[in-house]
């Protein structure tokens, strides 16, 4: 496999698509392919596919766990990509889950995070951002000096190593940065890729489909709302 | 090695191209500490992109093409890319706070990001915010409550005080509800150099140095020196008498007369 993969995580509306666009804008005329995975509606591969002409794809998730289902179709998505002649694969997730990351040990990982999600934002999303290379902050034209400094430094606590790049996505402000790191990609070596993280734990009863509302009814993993302790293992 | 933003002896503005891809007619501009510079120009005129190249260090990698050095050199990357590094602070017209925490708690949180624990500095931000301010900010104000004019008040005592910075930026502030020409006095008493994006005649008057925008490019350099002293006591008294009227008509009461303002 040639293709580079660069994973895209980040909640809703931080402005991932708006990253991506820019990402493609630098790297044109380099061909790139575009994948979304996302729950029961997405938009951004006839947008994307429109304004660049990429070949693009998107996969709903539906009742599965996007980032499930994520992890489930990369590999086809990276020789799909290959096929249709792409150097690049840009990798958007659904963005929901703070606990689970999408990035693979042969990907680029970017936690788009947006400096208006309020300065503890980046300690809910611990996990996003920890694994990931790069953190994007957008939207850092809508917030003060001090806030730009201090949400810096919370992303700094909850992952000492990881870039951090401030970027005004719709503008492209800062991106300089993440590009020298695109540009620096190597293709995989190893052909078979893994996930970075330690998924969460798995299949409970809730997700097999019983409905009933509070632990009694349940049986597996079970939590009272007095627990003892918290049952993140982490990053 | 890690410049350090204390010894910043000048920042120089080397010149892009207009919007139709011409050079720009000048042939570098220095800033030096505890200047005051105001942009002006119509809407459109690449004010706001001048600025930005100023505060992203465009290194010809901007729609203008213009570069910017740091002391005679291209700044080094800490510099370019950590905000607490960098000897810049904007200021725009936004003057949300996202934060949901009194003055004292958010200068402190600040402060913290920084290191830097000490209730006199803390004071003192909030004493210089409210020399900029006719309305009294107190630290246990809440930061989503200030007027907009508090806000900016504080944020650019927080710039000068915490951050330190000496550049500061700040984009059409006019309508703030501060004093322009306090603020322009104490930061040049810090010498610190203050750059204005501004369509108000008082502030254009104020600083030294005027640069005159036009189709994305700088198409002169203004240094007035006396030659505007008249135009700008008259100016000045124009501004109290409108700030008085303002202070009225927020108060409730009828306007009869202006007094100060030449016929």
């Amino acid at each position: 496999m040639t293709v580079k993969i660069i994973s895209v995580a980040g909640p809703p509306s931080a402005g991932k698509t708006s990253v991506i666009k820019q990402i493609i804008r630098a790297l044109q005329p380099r061909r790139v392919a575009y994948l979304k995975i996302d729950v029961v509606a997405a938009f951004e591969d006839i947008e994307l596919s429109r304004e660049f002409s990429i070949p693009t794809k998107k996969v709903y998730s539906g009742d599965m766990c996007p980032d499930h289902m994520g992890i489930m179709v990369l590999r086809d998505a990276a020789l799909w990509a290959e096929k249709e002649g792409a150097e690049y694969l840009l990798y958007e997730s659904a963005g929901l889950c703070l606990r689970c990351t999408p990035y693979t040990v042969n990907s680029l990982g970017l936690c788009v995070i947006s400096a208006i999600s309020g300065t503890h934002a980046p300690l809910k999303m611990a996990p996003m951002i920890s694994l990931a290379d790069i953190a994007v902050v957008t939207k850092i034209d809508l917030v003060s000096q001090a806030e730009k400094e201090v949400f810096r430094e919370r992303i700094r606590e909850v992952a000492p190593a990881v870039d951090i790049i401030e970027t005004n996505a719709l503008q492209g402000s800062g991106l300089r940065y993440l590009m020298k790191r695109i540009e620096a990609m190597q293709a995989p070596s190893e052909k078979n890729d893994s996930l970075r993280g330690v998924p969460p734990l798995g299949v409970c009863t809730i997700c097999i489909g019983k409905k009933d509302v509070g632990w009694q009814e349940h049986f597996g993993v079970i939590r009272p709302l007095a627990s003892p302790e918290s049952l993140y293992r982490g990053e | 090695m890690t410049q350090d933003t204390s010894s910043i002896s000048s920042i120089t503005i080397l010149p892009g191209k207009t919007r139709d891809g011409s050079p720009e007619k000048f042939d570098a501009l220095i800033i030096r500490p505890g200047d005051t510079l105001s942009i002006v120009g119509p809407t459109g005129s690449g004010k706001t992109a001048l600025i930005n190249d100023i505060e992203v260090f465009a290194n010809c990698d901007t729609v203008t093409s213009r570069k910017i050095l740091v002391n005679g050199v291209e700044p080094d990357e800490a510099m370019i890319r950590d905000p607490a590094k960098k000897p810049i602070a904007m200021i725009t017209q936004n003057t949300k706070c996202l934060a949901d925490l009194n003055v004292c708690d958010f200068l402190t949180m600040h402060m913290h990001s920084r290191r830097l624990i000490d209730d006199a500095v803390l004071e003192k931000t909030i004493a210089m915010a409210n020399e900029f301010t006719g309305e009294k900010i107190t630290g246990e104000m809440k930061m989503s409550e200030l007027s907009g004019g508090q806000t900016r008040s504080l944020f650019i005592a927080d710039a000068v005080v915490i951050s330190d910075t000496p550049i500061l930026l700040l984009d059409e502030i006019e309508n703030a509800g501060i004093f322009k020409d306090r603020v322009i006095e104490i930061l040049r008493e810090d010498k610190k150099a203050i750059i204005f994006v501004t369509h108000d005649p008082y502030v254009a008057l104020l600083t030294d140095k005027r640069i005159v925008m036009r189709n994305g490019a700088v198409q002169k350099i203004l240094l007035p020196g006396d030659e505007e002293h008249k135009a700008l006591e008259k100016i000045a008294a124009m501004d109290a008498a409108i700030f008085d009227l303002r202070e009225k008509i927020r108060k409730g009461d009828l306007v009869t007369d202006v007094v100060g303002v030449i016929a």
